[in-house]
Parts: C-alpha cells; sequence; structure tokens
C-alpha cells in the first residue's frame, strides 16, 4: 500500500493504492486525522484502491465522524471492485458521500 | 476447478484417529483461493475431525495438510500462529468468554494480535456486529443471547480481523429459518466483498446447496465425491442419494467385529 496527498480545489486528496490492512491502517489514520486537524476537507481518492478491509473502513469512519463535527467534508471517490463491495456489504454507501471520481467535485 | 485457480489447502491422504478407533479414511481435497467448500455428511461422518486437523488442533495418524509450503500437520508453534491469524474460526455454539462483554469478546483477537487504536477497534467491533444484525449488543453477557445471536456474535469474533480463511462450524445449526437463509446470504457476501476462502462444515442440505461452489461428501470418515452442488445432485453413489434424499442408513452388521466390540477387554 503506497498514499500520496496532494491539493485538489479547497480539499485535500489523499490517494490511496493497493491494500490497504491491518498492517498499514494505522498510517492513514494518522494522515487522514493530521488533515483533519488542520481544518481541511478531504477527499479520499480510492480509484487504485484494490482491497480495503475493516480496519481501513474504521479508520474512515472515525474520520468522517471527525469532519462532521468540526463542519468538513470526507468524501470517497472511484470506488470500485472490492473496496466498493465492502462499502455496500458494511452500509457504509449510505453514510458517505461518494463520487465516480476526482474530477465530478467542482467545487 | 480452473486452471488458473490457487491451491490455498492441500490434503493429501489424510488419515486421523482417536485413540484405536479411525474416523477419517485417506482423505485427499484441495481447497482453491476465494472458494466457498462445504464439508456435508452425517453425524459421525468425521466433518468436524476433518476440521480440526485442518485447524491444525489434530495431529493426524499419517498424510499431510499444507497451506502453502507449510504443513500444519508438522509446522512450529511459530507457523501455526502465523497460520492462524490469517483463519477466522467460528465454533458451532459461539465459544464466547462468559465473562467478557459480547464487545469484549469480538475486540479480543485485535487487541491481543494488532496494535491499533482503540477507536479504531471499537469502531470494526461495531461494523461487524451491524453485519451481523447484533447492533447494539455490544454490551451485553454472552449469557444474554439466544442460540442464534451467540452464532453470529461467534461470527464478527471469527471475522474481526478479516481472515484470508474463515471455517464455520454448522452455521445454521439450530437457527429459525429466517436467520439461517440470512446466514448464508452473509456467508456469500462476505466472500464477495472480502475475498475470503470459506470452508463450511454442515448437514443442512439446503445451506450447503444454497452457498457452495463446491461439496465434499464425508460418509464414516470416506470421502464420497467433492464435486459442485449439480454434480452431487446428479452423482449415483447411494450413499450420497440417501444422503440428499435424507434416508437412514442402512449398516451392515458385521458379526465379527461386533462380537469384538462388545467383549474388548472381558477373558
Amino acid at each position: 500500500m503506497s498514499f500520496d496527498c496532494s491539493e485538489h480545489l479547497h480539499y485535500k486528496l489523499l490517494h490511496l493504492t493497493g491494500e490497504v490492512d491491518l498492517h498499514n491502517s494505522s498510517e492513514v489514520r494518522r494522515c487522514l486525522l493530521d488533515i483533519l486537524k488542520q481544518g481541511k476537507s478531504v477527499i479520499v481518492d480510492f480509484s487504485d484502491l484494490k482491497y480495503i478491509d475493516s480496519s481501513g473502513m474504521a479508520t474512515l469512519v472515525e474520520g468522517l465522524n471527525i469532519a462532521n463535527k468540526n463542519n468538513l467534508s470526507l468524501i470517497i471517490a472511484g470506488a470500485n471492485g472490492a473496496p466498493l463491495q465492502v462499502l455496500e456489504l458494511t452500509r457504509l454507501n449510505q453514510v458517505f458521500t461518494i463520487v465516480d471520481s476526482v474530477a465530478d467535485i467542482k467545487e | 476447478m480452473t486452471e488458473q485457480s490457487q491451491i490455498l489447502i492441500d490434503v493429501n491422504n489424510l488419515d486421523s484417529a482417536y485413540g484405536d478407533r479411525q474416523v477419517l479414511h485417506d482423505i485427499n481435497l484441495q481447497v482453491e483461493q476465494g472458494e466457498i467448500l462445504v464439508i456435508m455428511g452425517g453425524s459421525g461422518s468425521g466433518k468436524s475431525t476433518l476440521l480440526r486437523n485442518m485447524l491444525g488442533l489434530m495431529k493426524p495418524r499419517t498424510g499431510s495438510i499444507e497451506f502453502g509450503d507449510i504443513n500444519i500437520c508438522h509446522a512450529t508453534k511459530a507457523e501455526i500462529s502465523k497460520l492462524r491469524r490469517s483463519m477466522g474460526v467460528a465454533f458451532q455454539g459461539g465459544a464466547l468468554l462468559s465473562s467478557l462483554s459480547v464487545g469484549d469478546n469480538i475486540k479480543l483477537p485485535l487487541r491481543q494480535h494488532t496494535d491499533l487504536d482503540e477507536n479504531t477497534i471499537s469502531i470494526m467491533t461495531r461494523l461487524k456486529l451491524e453485519l451481523m444484525n447484533l447492533a447494539d449488543h455490544e454490551d451485553l453477557m454472552p449469557s444474554e443471547l439466544s442460540g442464534g445471536m451467540l452464532k453470529r456474535a461467534g461470527l464478527a469474533r471469527a471475522v474481526i480481523m478479516d481472515p484470508k480463511i474463515l471455517f464455520f462450524d454448522e452455521p445454521s445449526a439450530g437457527l429459525d429459518p429466517v436467520t439461517s437463509v440470512e446466514l448464508d446470504q452473509l456467508i456469500l457476501n462476505l466472500r464477495s466483498a472480502m475475498n475470503m476462502t470459506i470452508i463450511v462444515v454442515t448437514h443442512e442440505l439446503e445451506s450447503a446447496f444454497t452457498i457452495a461452489d463446491r461439496i465434499a461428501v464425508l460418509f464414516d470418515g470416506e470421502l464420497v465425491i467433492t464435486g459442485t452442488v449439480d454434480e452431487i445432485k446428479a452423482c449415483t453413489d447411494e450413499r450420497v442419494v440417501n444422503l440428499i434424499n435424507r434416508k437412514p442408513r442402512k449398516n451392515q452388521l458385521d458379526a465379527d467385529k461386533y462380537l469384538s466390540r462388545l467383549t474388548k477387554g472381558a477373558n
């Protein structure tokens, strides 16, 4: 798994690649919580994500909760394949704002 | 099996016994990555013994069970411990620790094997409880749950680490038909979303036919057939036909063996 952080409009863009699991979700958590602590809204780009386990999903849920409490946004973009199925299985697709791609976010 | 399939578990020439009583005879079975394999058979057919051997809880008399390059029958403690981190086991009765709440039972593997933050652990636990229709049951004690709830809580604990391989002993036993169907659907969803390889031991035909990619039928410790649902339904072996049609076994009595059993140890 690797991730990089860039800017998209007024969002921080967290691009995840590969597999997020028990061994590396803590790194994603640290990065995500740092961004939110800075008062920035965040897009988590799933387009190159092959797999995410429940520790990864739990990290995003924690992030969304913090974002909501601070009037920030946490948007998932480009979910496909197994990660999309995990979102559906856990019904978190009804909790997160999910868009097809980063390009769909205009403001 | 497709040519591209990856073999995850390879059981070769397995014989297993409890003392003098041989329970499994020359079992050969392969489990593919991502498949749902159902081990089916009547009571006493050796299903649970095969499961115990696969989990490394029991040493076979002869034969091997290979997980990649590790033979669990001769593995070191460290190898078995590593293997078990990639496995989840849902036992028949849930097997929760009675002194811990449902939530703490489910959190146990994460607290023992990971250094995840407690917030992450709590959310993971609630996600699994939601998945099992057990939301708001986190603080209850196991004694306050029904049989079906215990089974689902046991499943939640079995999958809390998102294992690569899930072993499930008798998922439907003792459940009402609706809960049973829901559990079957959950097993199918876990496979597709988490790409789990799932091995289910059951004697429930309907459940087996619903969830299985392949079914291995055991009869008196022998593997009669391994095949797809259609192949099992088309099988003409009398033992398989009787199992499917729920006909009682006709035991041919071996008079000498019978007498020997009755008089064992007598002068």
